[in-house]
């Protein structure tokens, strides 16, 4: 049985250490703010110029200048701060960011990522994702482990755009939990019922 | 000379076609509506416009880009923007896709003298290609300044002075363009008199901004609503 989005944002939030301060990509990444137990004591950021980032809000809490970086609506915990966008980049370049956990279109075996266009085909733009993977501890990718076309993201060599080279250290989906090791992925963790031959192209995986 | 204009129009006197312009706001967040919604109305083109988004879901500054009042755009992002993106693939626009921590330095260094600074972010990547590559602890790329001849930001409150105090995140880029910006135009929600905010509160001093007007009928639209279910 693979693993749900849900209990993908479980698995990461048990990576976690107590106390870190974490930021959010755009998309699933979310869904581990949804799900932080507040005895985590978990700061999160999100790159627009928050830190603190809490719980979604009501309809009568809401509010349309409370923004994470996907433009959804958020509340902030106690202890929270707002700050603008050069000095959110520079906790996040300047090394003061513990995790960060994004989306990705792509990641190869020597921990290169793609996540920002697709040549010909869509432009997202890279957002803040190429600051992150430079300026954070620990990067994490979140995504599904295979594209809409049933080809594998995990590959031995990115062919697109790159975010950032050598750059992730972890990488789940929702076959497992991953990491680049040269010239392989290290498998750390598997779903329930999932075995390394069924994740297709074993020889990926060590 | 009073900082103090009467609305978005006057505000704007002196915009003229080929300029570049700085747009403060993180999608829809913290934009500066009436600013925009007036260069929809004054005949002006080939703009180079700096946004983070340049606007988002057929919003902000997508009036003026599908207007095709925008020659270049420099961004981070162009996600939940199709008219950009289509913009894009029909080469109708120039596109500057920059990481947005290096598009907030560089913004940043344009308002503080800066000319130019190293960062890691984008090296290996092709925004690296073309560019000065030095090795400190690891290979960093040189960035360049960004300025502008306008800038058009939106605060919560200014006072007559220039003073503003930022809402929530609706901060993001506005006080950085502020200060890149030959002339930087802010529209309030509330404009106060000077005192009204406190010297320590103050999240952008007065001295960046030249024209500032009590802004009116603000949507302040959410694009993407969630809600605790």
């Amino acid at each position: 049985m693979s693993w749900s989005k849900e209990e993908m944002a479980s698995e990461v939030i048990n990576m976690l250490s107590d106390g870190a301060t974490l930021n959010l990509g755009i998309g699933m990444p979310t869904l581990v703010a949804e799900l932080m137990p507040p005895t985590k004591n978990i700061m999160i950021q999100s790159e627009n110029g928050v830190m603190g980032v809490g719980e979604r809000p009501t309809a009568e809490t809401v509010s349309p200048t409370l923004i994470n970086a996907g433009k959804e609506t958020i509340t902030v915990n106690k202890g929270a701060s707002f700050f603008d966008s050069a000095l959110s980049f520079g906790m996040i370049r300047g090394g003061h960011i513990d995790y960060c956990i994004l989306g990705g279109m792509e990641v190869d075996v020597a921990g290169n990522l793609a996540n920002w266009m697709v040549p010909g085909q869509k432009i997202t733009g890279m957002g803040g994702a190429m600051d992150l993977v430079n300026g954070a501890k620990q990067v994490i990718i979140m995504m599904s482990h295979f594209n809409k076309n049933g080809t594998s993201k995990l590959v031995y060599k990115c062919q697109l755009p790159l975010t950032g080279t050598s750059v992730v250290n972890i990488v789940i989906t929702e076959l497992g939990i991953f990491a680049p090791a040269v010239d392989k992925f290290r498998v750390l963790k598997l779903a329930q019922g999932i075995t390394k031959e069924s994740l297709g192209g074993d020889a990926l995986y060590v | 000379m009073s900082k103090i204009c009467r609305d978005a129009f006057e505000a704007l006197a002196g915009i003229q076609s080929g300029m570049t312009l700085m747009s403060g706001g993180f999608g829809l967040c913290g934009i500066a509506e009436n600013c925009i919604d007036a260069l929809t109305m004054i005949d002006i083109s080939n703009l180079t416009v700096i946004s983070n988004n340049i606007g988002n879901s057929g919003r902000g500054l997508v009036k003026i880009l599908v207007q095709k009042k925008i020659r270049k755009a420099i961004c981070s992002y162009v996600g939940g923007n199709p008219d950009l993106e289509k913009q894009m693939f029909a080469k109708e626009i120039d596109v500057d896709l920059v990481p947005q921590g290096t598009f907030a330095e560089r913004i940043r260094a344009g308002g503080m003298g800066i000319r130019g600074f190293y960062t890691p972010t984008g090296h290996g990547t092709v925004v690296a290609e073309g560019k000065d590559v030095k090795v400190f602890d690891r290979p960093c790329i040189l960035e360049t300044a960004l300025t502008a001849d306008f800038t058009i930001i939106k605060a919560q409150k200014g006072d007559p002075y220039g003073n503003l105090w930022f809402k929530e995140t609706a901060r993001n880029f506005s006080p950085l363009m502020a200060m890149a910006g030959k002339i930087t135009i802010v529209e309030v929600e509330e404009l106060v008199p000077l005192g009204a905010i406190p010297p320590e509160d103050v999240h952008l001093p007065g001295v960046f901004v030249q024209r500032i007007f009590q802004g009116k009928n603000y949507k302040n639209d959410i694009e993407f609503l969630k809600l605790k279910e």
